[in-house]
């Protein structure tokens, strides 16, 4: 599987111009970056998000009339799995303090700081508890950690890079806590990358003005969650994980706060009810509704559960026109396909090439802009490599880091990424890897406050399923300490909410009743079945044999 | 529909992405595989994961990041007029012809509780909560079983020779699948004592970042609030100018060393 012939003479014109561009950043000479103003231009004509297409406005709910991706408005419009009189809301399974739905980075953190403030705590997990975007995370995470830097430059980069339309008060809670985050993982035992002297390594990102990147090899998320799910299972006796029970909705009292959420059981297809004082959605992202067809990075349950039922409780989202393209996901060999590559890659100094070996933008423009250069690279400008399967991409030179710096650097920092290539004959190290952006984040989400709270009382939102923070574009390591900074936030303040003596009065779902009814009066005929849970990638060819299967959306 | 991903059903511009079946390439053979014993047809490059729903399975368990990470998919194989049983993870293993497959999505092992702030970083704590650790015959089984090719057995040692850096070292890239606990004669849970020596490591045997405490201390002493507050309250002008104007670190500097040119936000 390794490169064909073809391919392999299109690289010989990248290692005929590497020479000259190792030189130049050596002398720390870039290719020039965009203007403010070219940099709207690009996007206008090349970035999915500023596309008409495959948009439209939604119907139902508190965003109604707001234009988002389809797939989204689909969703969003979308009818519970249940019959709603049938659900019993006397027989409550479980009891607890906080129910956290979603067990990646941002829930694990936030029932850990719950359960320091002395709660019980369920964690109610889709898959296994861990199976997230959040061990993905290989680049690394932000915090202005070093002297030469500060919160106040960490601001000005991740509001830029948003474009200035960041919610401010996230922004500034965010670089706060960040060195607080940080701090809390190296008590918690993670291998940050550092020195003898224990320095903490950093590194430049797309859009960064500062080192600022912290890492744990290329395995950052992964580090995190293994750390964090470990502590979790060190408190054992307060903090109870409930996996394969994704929930599907909210529960509110009587006086019309959240009092706890109905899962289902994906093993024995059960309904679980759950009463809870307070409930934190954190179930991160939606890169499993291929928006616009894309090839996603995410994990096999990023399907927007936390917005859609937060939605027909009539919690607002934000920012759901945007989504994050990542500008290197992989394009070839085939099995990689949507693959992340880090964006520590071309941080560590790898250029983007296109087929004639040439440099075509700077390598660390903020992700949108990157991702719109490159689609113009393939499609306008028509410079990009055609794979064996249609697919197109563009180079990037992971051999000039070892040249730059040092044989064995490529398989020393990006350890997972050289496994996942060697596997199919490609050395990273001396072979540059084909990439096209790759659907990775979804920037918009619930809408909240610094202190996580939404406008549903007793209901608070963690991490990827949260909007604002970012803006119109995510800095890369921005994400994970955003899921720790306000999955730490909302541990603590759904604790304090509950011990001010809260009490779940009697459970009703007429919220449900009365958003099957918005449905129908504005015309939504047959809507989807949702949340949606996990993607279905059974093929056509069985689906036209399967004449008994009942399907109820995508899960059989 | 929204969530139709097959590429073929869009009439789709000019962008090549397409969902996450995969393409298959002109001319795509296909090989028999049999998937718990049972044979099925599937395209020749696919990875097990994909060509088990290209046959027809939805994953439940047995599949998580899709991305070789979180060890949800291992797999267990054998080759015709092979003896040896292989590894692979489904999401990142390609198929063979006539291979024989079974995920195994879960695997008992039992997890010793403990108290972080009590340890203090010696092998004996290692001992006390998995004093099965000795019961290691060395055997290799664990390594060989090993998706992720972590030198199991050599961190194993590591731990029994006391030396947590070097067991912490060599077990990073764990994904905690727990194939090597599936294959161990001597009934080791492997992975749990890894991360308990990763833990150790990191926080007790690392140095500390001592530029992160004063960091810590600064931010808790408000010194950042004020400032913060004011870069909430500007306008998009104002941060446009900050932004434009500040300062780049070179790639080539020295963090601790580098200082900018403007000190007053520091
Ligand atoms: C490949 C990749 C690389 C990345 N690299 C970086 C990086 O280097 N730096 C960075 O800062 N960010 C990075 N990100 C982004 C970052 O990892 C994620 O945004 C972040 O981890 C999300 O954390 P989360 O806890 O909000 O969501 P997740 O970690 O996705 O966790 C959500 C959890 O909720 C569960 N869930 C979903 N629906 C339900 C439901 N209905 N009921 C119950 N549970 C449910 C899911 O199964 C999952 O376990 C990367 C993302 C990806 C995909
Ligand atoms: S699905 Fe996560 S490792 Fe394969």
């Amino acid at each position: 599987m390794s490169y064909t012939p073809e391919m392999k003479e299109l690289i010989k014109k990248v290692e005929a111009t590497r020479p000259q561009r190792i030189e130049k950043s050596r002398k720390n000479e870039h290719y020039p970056d965009l203007s403010l103003e070219e940099r709207e231009q690009v996007l206008k004509k090349f970035h999915p998000d500023y596309m008409d297409e495959g948009r439209r406005a939604v119907k139902v709910g508190p965003n109604k009339g707001d234009v988002f991706p389809a797939e989204v408005v689909d969703l969003l419009e979308s009818k519970t799995r249940i019959d709603v009189p049938r659900i019993d809301l006397e027989k409550v399974d479980f009891e607890t303090d906080v129910l956290v739905i979603g067990g990646g980075g941002a829930g694990t953190a936030a029932a850990l700081t719950a359960q320091e403030q002395g709660m019980k705590v369920i964690i109610a997990t889709k898959l296994r508890h861990g199976d997230a975007n959040t061990v993905m995370a290989e680049g690394g995470i932000q915090g202005a950690t070093q002297e030469g830097d500060s919160p106040f430059y960490h601001y000005l980069d991740t509001i830029g890079g948003g474009h200035f339309t960041n919610q401010s008060d996230l922004v500034e809670a965010l670089v706060h806590d960040a060195p607080l985050v940080i701090a809390w993982l190296e008590s918690l035992g993670m291998m940050f990358d550092k020195d003898k002297e224990g320095r903490l390594a950093v590194r430049h990102f797309g859009g960064s003005s500062r080192k600022r990147m912290h890492s744990a090899g290329d395995m950052t998320g992964a580090e995190i969650m293994r750390i964090i799910r470990d502590e979790t299972r060190n408190c054992s006796d307060d903090i109870t994980v409930l996996e394969f029970s994704p929930a599907i909705e909210l529960l509110l009292d009587e006086e019309g706060k959240c009092g706890g959420a109905l899962l289902y059981s994906l093993d024995t297809e059960e309904y679980v009810l759950v009463k809870a004082k307070a409930v934190i959605v954190a179930t991160g992202g939606f890169g499993r509704l291929h928006v616009q067809g894309f090839a996603t990075t995410n994990h096999y349950g990023a399907t927007m559960d936390g917005v859609v039922m937060a939605y027909r409780a009539g919690v607002k989202t934000t920012f759901m026109h945007s989504t994050q393209y990542h500008p290197t996901g992989a394009a070839y060999p085939e099995q990689n396909v949507g693959l992340l590559i880090t964006e520590k890659t071309r941080g560590l100094g790898a250029h983007v090439l296109n087929k004639h070996g040439e440099q075509f933008c700077f390598p660390l423009e903020p992700r949108d802009i990157e991702s719109a250069l490159l689609i113009r690279e393939c499609t306008e400008r028509d410079n990009g490599v055609i794979t064996p399967t249609g697919r197109l991409g563009v180079w990037l030179d992971s051999p000039m880091i070892d040249v730059l710096h040092g044989e064995g650097t490529v398989e020393q920092e990006l350890p997972a990424k050289f496994i996942q290539f060697k596997r199919y004959e490609i050395d990273i190290s001396k072979e540059p890897m084909l990439v096209y952006p790759t659907l990775h984040y979804q920037s918009g989400g619930i809408f909240m406050n610094a202190q996580t709270e939404t406008s549903l009382k007793g209901l608070y939102s963690a991490g990827e399923v949260s909007g604002g923070i970012h803006g119109d574009n995510r800095l890369m390591g921005n994400s994970l300490l955003d899921i720790l900074t306000f999955g730490r936030r909302a541990g603590t303040v759904a604790a304090h909410y509950v011990k001010s003596g809260i009490e779940v009065k009697k459970l009703n779902t007429s919220h449900l009743t009365a958003f099957e009814d918005e449905l129908k009066s504005a015309g939504i005929e047959d809507p989807l079945v949702g949340p949606m849970l996990l993607p279905d990638y059974t093929t056509d060819i069985v689906k036209g044999k399967q004449w008994t299967a009942h399907y109820e959306g995508t899960l059989r | 529909m929204g969530m139709s991903n097959d590429a073929s059903e869009k009439k789709s511009k000019k962008t090549m992405a397409m969902g996450d079946r995969a393409i298959l390439p002109e001319g795509a053979r296909t090989i028999p595989i049999y998937i718990m014993g049972k044979k099925f047809e599937v395209p020749e490059t696919l990875t097990i994961m994909k060509a088990m729903e290209y046959a027809g399975f939805q994953f439940m368990r047995g599949c998580g990041c899709r991305g070789g990470i979180c060890g949800a998919c291992s797999t267990v194989y054998r080759k015709p007029d092979d003896y040896k049983l292989q590894v692979g993870l489904a999401c990142q293993t390609v198929v063979e012809p006539d291979m024989y497959l079974t995920q195994m999505p879960f695997f008992p092992a039992n997890r010793a509780s403990y108290r972080l702030e009590d340890l203090e970083g010696k092998p004996e704590e290692i001992f006390k909560l998995y004093p099965e650790v000795f019961r290691c015959v060395a055997c290799n089984a664990c390594t060989k079983a090993c998706p992720m090719d972590v030198k199991v057995l050599d961190y194993v040692s590591a731990v029994k020779q006391g030396n947590i850096a070097k067991a912490a070292q060599i077990s990073f890239d764990c994904v905690q699948c727990g194939l090597c606990a599936s294959r161990c004669v001597g009934e080791l849970p492997q992975y749990h004592f890894a991360q308990l020596a990763r833990r150790m490591y990191g926080k007790i045997i690392a140095p500390k970042s001592k530029h992160l405490e004063k960091r810590v201390k600064e931010i808790e002493s408000g010194k950042y609030g004020e400032i913060l507050k004011k870069l909430t309250r500007m306008d998009q002008n104002e941060l446009e100018k900050l932004y434009i104007e500040r300062e780049r670190e070179p790639d080539t500097s020295t963090p601790g060393e580098w200082m900018p040119e403007e000190k007053e936000y520091l």
